[in-house]
Parts: structure tokens; C-alpha cells; sequence
């Protein structure tokens, strides 16, 4: 993960009115990385990248992209980066070589390069086979992949990708993800997205933006240790009181889901299985189910985003 | 950037039937107002022949061509120039062009240029009417060429005025219908004061009316301010545009 910073965002504001969209976000994101914003609907997550592509002006706060801001020095910083909005920009019109064709000029490719970007872009997203159709009578799916071989028609470093798998089928949305893992190779991507399983099958960091702030920011490693710091379920014949298990050292709390049947609250970073199992059998408590609960990326999510709190709680490295 | 941006509106504008449309029907209605003036002509031809400096065919049939064409144009240019920019919008096109290494005034002279190509390509049709004249007999070249400029003149004075209108709606209806208030109004804007005021024009009113600067032009006498005039509402209009295009990006 080490290697130059490609995107920079230093205290960003957006209002619409009264109303403050994005409220105070920084981040960085480093080459080779990929950035999955997660957020409910009307968190801020498409106001920040249309900023972030240049779309959309910031109220405060600065955006560098490669290097460049992206306000003093918009052609340099937009020449390095492909954006894809949540709707497709598609001149329906067209045919599928010309659009990109198009796109692909418009983006500062040379006119000897054209050809080639053109087809490697269409290769790229399986449309070798609809390049003399026209956009219009392309299926939803197909319109979204001539959206992403939009974006990326220019080879940029930084890829912006809004819900890139909306209204695809489960097939298509395997697709896309795969290509998204291959452009992370080569650029730095960042997506936004509602569905969860996918930040975890393609993002190696995440961000929750909720009400516009940053509430959560950290590595796919570091969730995922985050998810296991979880609950032990665990069930006995001959059950013990309940402040017996609470008495174990690195319990939190205790709680009886049924007679007999409790969730075992662990703190961080403890391993509680192995004394629980001897406990048991030291005094007898028969225990018959230990079954070690993780945390999904879902619950955390929805711990995040549902705590009512005005103060954004910052996790993680550097948020 | 400003030739490609123009080439995809000129493509997307010939897949269209709208401009074979607006090119047959426009076409059509000169022609009738030709052969029209030319008929007149004909029939006046013997009277003319007894005066002294008779107007000629240019003189006859030309101007007034060129000046019944521009009421054409009026009405047709709003058609031609409404869907430039509400259209991108209502697509939700805009976002690549704003992503791409492109400024707005790229953006901008690329749309203006689309459009102003396509109002030349109405203008050399009707320009081979006239030159079909000389099958037949000379033409006043100075004349000719004086139509031809004011014409163009006037035609990118209304394609500016309409890219500006079309820059501030979704709706490309309320732009032409906006565009074709102004061209009217601009049209029409020193009528009222004719008959009472000095009657040759020199007053403000007369000054913006888009009337009088055109049949200057028509009348084959080449002034300076008249062209100043016509660049000055384009150069005005395109400024607006770019300016409500950057707007955009500011505020919601």
C-alpha cells in the first residue's frame, strides 16, 4: 500500500442551500488502491464525486488529483482521472465506436492512439461484439459497460465509478467487479456503492459516509479484524448464573437469549473459547454449543450509520 | 477539443431527422420565394428596360430574398439551437463533458460552431439559388457578397442567442420559445417608433433593432458598425453562456 497519493481531499464542504451535504471530509487515496464509499441513500457519496471529478464546485476545501488542483489546474487534473456518473452519459444516439471514439479524443487521447484505445477499452468490457450498435437500442447492462469503458478509455490513474453494477444482472455484476480488480493494478479506483458484499469483493479500503461526514475509514484488513472481535454463543445443560460468566476475565457483558443460552460480549483481542470449555468442565456447566458470532460488514454499517449521535466518530488509521 | 466537440454535435444533429427535416422544408419555402421574385422580375423586366439605372436582378430578386430568408431563419434557428445544451442536460450528458480536460469555453465555441456549420450549410443552399441566375445572365458580385455576409452575420447572431437561451432550461421547448421572443423582439424593437421619432433610425431603439443593420447589409453598403453590431450580440451571448455554464458547477 505504500506509494505516491494520487487523490488528496482536505476539508470539503457542500451545501445545497441551508442544506450541508458533505460536511468536513479529508482522505487520501494512494495508487494501486481501491476506495469503496458506502453510504445510505443521500449520504453525500454522489456529491462527492462529483466534485471529486470536477462536476461540482466545493463550498470549502481543496481536491488534488495527481497532484493537481483540481479548481487552479482542472485540464491537467481532469486529463487524469475517468469518471463514470450514476447515470451513464451516453449520446444515445451514436453508435458504440463513435461514442467512444468521441470520448476517447475528448479525453486527450492522440489521434494515432485512437483506434487502439478504442478497441483495448472495449475488450476490457466485453464489447468487442456492439461496437457498430447504436447506444440507444443497447440493453441497461450494455449502457453501463460503454459507461465504464468511457471512463477508462484514456488509461486514467484515477477511476470514478458511481454504483457501477446498478440494475446489472448477477452475472454482469461479476463481470464489472473483475474488471474492477484488474484496473486497481494500474489505477487508483474509487466506488461508490450501497450493496455491501461488493465493497468487500473488490475495495482493499473503505469509507461509511454518513449526513456528508466521514464516519468510518479504514483498510479491508482492519475491518475484517474489526468484524472477528466478535461474540461467543454458547449453550449449557446445567446452566451457570449469569454473573458467573460475567465474572470471566475479557467479558463484557452477558446476555440470555434463551434458558441456557447466552451471548458472551468479548472484549477486543480477547480468546475466550478455550478457558470458557475448561470452566465448564471444571464445574460442571455441560456445555453442548460454542459457536464463535461475527460481526457482518452489514452490522457494522448499520451501527454506524443508525447511532444518533451529531459528533462523527472517527475510526481506524487516519480518518 | 473545439472542432471535435462540434463534428458530434453536427453527427448527432444528421442521425437525427430534424435537420434533414428543417433543410427540406426550409428549402422548400425559398425556392417558392425565389422563383417568386424571379417571376416579378420577369414581368417587370420591359418596364425596367426604358429606365435609367434600373435596378437589376440582384437588386430585384436577391435582396428581398435574402431579407424574406431571414424571416425564415427566425423561426427556424430556435428550432436548430434549443436542444444544444438543455439537451445534454436533460441526458445527463453534461458530466463528461465537464470531466474531460475541456474549459467551458471549449465546450462552448465547439456547440457554437456545430451549429454556426450547419446554418452555413443552409446558407450555401440558398446561395446556389441566386448563382443559378447566371445560367441565364449577370450578377451584382458586391451585392451578392454583402447578402451573403449579413446573412451569416445574422444567423450567428440568432445561433448565439439561442445556445445562451438553451444554456439556462432543461427543456429545449422553453428555449426555443425564449430564443424566438428575443430574435423577434430584437426584431421588431424600433417598429413602434417610426412613425413618430426622425424616422432614419439613429436612436437607441433603432440601434438594436436587428432590422436595420441587416438591410444595410442587403442594400450591398458595407458599414463597420453594422458588423460590430452582429459581433457584438454574438461575442455577448456566447460570454453569457459560459458564464451560466460555470454557474452550474457553483450553485443548486
Amino acid at each position: 500500500m505504500s506509494g505516491e497519493s494520487l487523490v488528496r481531499v482536505e476539508n470539503l464542504y457542500r451545501y445545497y442551500g441551508d442544506f450541508c451535504a458533505v460536511n468536513d471530509l479529508s482522505f487520501e487515496l494512494k495508487r494501486g488502491e481501491v476506495l469503496g464509499l458506502l453510504g445510505a441513500n443521500g449520504a453525500g457519496k454522489s456529491t462527492t464525486m462529483r466534485m471529486l471529478s470536477g462536476n461540482l464546485a466545493p463550498s470549502a476545501g481543496r481536491i488534488w488529483i495527481a497532484g493537481h488542483d483540481i479548481l487552479d489546474q482542472p485540464r491537467q487534473a481532469k486529463a487524469a482521472l475517468g469518471y463514470l456518473p450514476d447515470q451513464p452519459p451516453l449520446y444515445r444516439e451514436l453508435t458504440v465506436d463513435e461514442y467512444l471514439l468521441f470520448c476517447a479524443r475528448l479525453s486527450g487521447v492522440t489521434r494515432k492512439a485512437c483506434a487502439a484505445a478504442v478497441s483495448r477499452a472495449k475488450e476490457r468490457c466485453g464489447l468487442q461484439e456492439a461496437g457498430r450498435r447504436v447506444i440507444g437500442n443497447l440493453s441497461k447492462g450494455f449502457q453501463q459497460r460503454v459507461g465504464i469503458a468511457q471512463a477508462i478509455i484514456h488509461e486514467p490513474e484515477i477511476v470514478i465509478l458511481d454504483e457501477p453494477t446498478v440494475g446489472l444482472d448477477p452475472i454482469q455484476i461479476r463481470e464489472i467487479r473483475t474488471l474492477i480488480s484488474e484496473l486497481a493494478t494500474a489505477h487508483s479506483v474509487i466506488l461508490s456503492t450501497h450493496i455491501l458484499p461488493e465493497i468487500q469483493a473488490v475495495c482493499s479500503r473503505v469509507q461509511i459516509i454518513h449526513r456528508g461526514a466521514l464516519v468510518l475509514n479504514d483498510t479491508l484488513e482492519g475491518l475484517q479484524r474489526r468484524m472477528q472481535a466478535a461474540n461467543l454463543l454458547a449453550s449449557f445443560h446445567a446452566p451457570p448464573a449469569v454473573v458467573d460468566l460475567e465474572g470471566m476475565p475479557g467479558v463484557e457483558r452477558v446476555e440470555q437469549i434463551a434458558p441456557g443460552r447466552f451471548r458472551l460480549h468479548v472484549a477486543a483481542g480477547m480468546q475466550l473459547a478455550e478457558e470458557l470449555v475448561m470452566l465448564s468442565v471444571q464445574r460442571g456447566w455441560r456445555l453442548f454449543e460454542l459457536t464463535a458470532e461475527r460481526i457482518s460488514l452489514e452490522q457494522i454499517f448499520v451501527e454506524i450509520t443508525t447511532r444518533d449521535s451529531t459528533a462523527p466518530l472517527a475510526h481506524g488509521e487516519a480518518a | 477539443m473545439i472542432p471535435l466537440i462540434a463534428a458530434r454535435d453536427l453527427r448527432s444533429l444528421f442521425v437525427s431527422p430534424l435537420a434533414w427535416t428543417i433543410l427540406a422544408i426550409v428549402e422548400a419555402l425559398l425556392a417558392y420565394l425565389f422563383l417568386g421574385q424571379v417571376d416579378f422580375f420577369l414581368q417587370i423586366q420591359p418596364r425596367l428596360a426604358g429606365l435609367e439605372n434600373a435596378p437589376g436582378v440582384t437588386e430585384v430578386v436577391v435582396s428581398p430574398l435574402f431579407g424574406n430568408a431571414a424571416m425564415v431563419m427566425l423561426l427556424v434557428v430556435p428550432m436548430v439551437t434549443m436542444r444544444l445544451l438543455s439537451d445534454e442536460r436533460r441526458n445527463l450528458t453534461m458530466p463528461l463533458l465537464l470531466s474531460a480536460p475541456v474549459s467551458m469555453t471549449q465546450i462552448v465555441l465547439g456547440k457554437y460552431l456545430g451549429v454556426i456549420g450547419f446554418l452555413a450549410l443552409m446558407l450555401l443552399l440558398l446561395a446556389l439559388m441566386p448563382l443559378a441566375l447566371l445560367l441565364g445572365g449577370g450578377l451584382d458580385f458586391g451585392m451578392l457578397a454583402g447578402c451573403l455576409l449579413g446573412l451569416l452575420l445574422l444567423l450567428g447572431s440568432f445561433a448565439a442567442i439561442g445556445l445562451f437561451m438553451s444554456s439556462l432550461t432543461t427543456q429545449p421547448t422553453i428555449a426555443a420559445i425564449s430564443t424566438f421572443g428575443v430574435l423577434l423582439l430584437l426584431w421588431i424593437v424600433d417598429w413602434n417608433r417610426a412613425p413618430a421619432g426622425d424616422g432614419d433610425g439613429s436612436g437607441l431603439l433603432g440601434y438594436l433593432s436587428m432590422t436595420r443593420h441587416y438591410e444595410a447589409l442587403l442594400q450591398g453598403s458595407f458599414n463597420s458598425a453594422d458588423v460590430v453590431y452582429y459581433l457584438l450580440i454574438i461575442v455577448g451571448f456566447l460570454v453569457l453562456a459560459i458564464r451560466r455554464l460555470d454557474a452550474d458547477r457553483l450553485q443548486h
